[in-house]
């Protein structure tokens, strides 16, 4: 299992965890699903930002409105994309999937992606495909990040950035 | 009208990403979709017939949880239903 992402796109997720810090970043990942050789990838075309409705406790839990979820995917499917994952940030802690992660995990087939945010910095960025086929034999599985193209001319990534990239 | 079928739910359709179906209400929508892929019908309901808590029914942009009449709530054809596990967590 992989998951394939743009330099740009894998910069915009871990970015976006770095400006909500203390708190979790959360959003969508929008692309295909592919089998290639018997390999199923997630390649991803774009990540969209959606907002985090835990304000009671944004510093260690998110929620996307159902609502928002409908009208991503909704746009997206309009554009003949679907959605193929989600990504969220764990502030100061590391970027494995929690208990709290995985109970809250209903996408089967689909990514998670987590980024490590410490003290405001992106570092590790791990993903995790939810495999299974229910809720009863769900399981989050590990899957390699594909990261694909190169940085536009004059980009400046975050400093621990290039240290985390897989 | 239209039911939207997510990603995670479409082997129990066939793989159909959406499915047409004659409806007067919301329920009946749900009922048309599950009788014609019975699969489906435990994947959104609990054993003892209530919808599970992850799932989220929303009437064009609406929730159904929080419309007056909820799942007896009238639909015509140009209404679309989506079906959107919810997504959540944290450290």
């Amino acid at each position: 299992m992989t998951l394939r992402l743009s330099v740009q796109v894998y910069d915009a997720l871990r970015q976006h965890g770095e400006e909500t810090y203390p708190h979790e970043c959360c959003g969508v990942l929008l692309g295909h699903f592919l089998e290639e050789a018997g390999r199923a990838v997630n390649a991803v075309e774009e990540a969209v930002r959606a907002g985090n409705t835990r304000t009671d406790s944004a510093h260690n839990r998110y929620n996307i409105a159902p609502q928002e979820l409908v009208k991503i995917q909704r746009a997206a499917r309009e554009r003949g994309v679907e959605i193929v994952g989600f990504y969220h940030s764990h502030p100061d802690h590391p970027a494995q999937w929690s208990p709290t992660d995985f109970a809250e995990a209903h996408w089967i087939g689909c990514s998670y992606v987590i980024t490590a945010v410490e003290e405001g910095a992106a570092r590790v960025t791990n993903s995790f495909r939810l495999a299974g086929t229910r809720e009863e034999d769900k399981a989050f599985e590990d899957e390699a990040i594909e990261v694909t193209g190169q940085l536009d001319p004059g980009y400046e990534p975050s400093p621990m950035g290039d240290a985390a990239r897989k | 009208m239209k039911i939207e079928i997510p990603y995670p739910l479409r082997p129990y359709t066939g793989n159909q990403s959406a499915v047409n179906v004659e409806a007067g209400t919301v329920a009946e929508a749900v009922s048309g979709l599950t009788s014609r892929y019975p699969d489906f019908q435990k994947h959104l309901y609990t054993p003892d017939g209530k919808l599970r808590s992850f799932v989220n029914l929303y009437l064009n942009d609406e929730d159904v949880r929080y419309l007056p009449e909820r799942e007896g709530t009238a639909v015509n054809e140009q209404d679309t239903l989506s079906i959107i596990p919810s997504i959540a967590g944290g450290d």
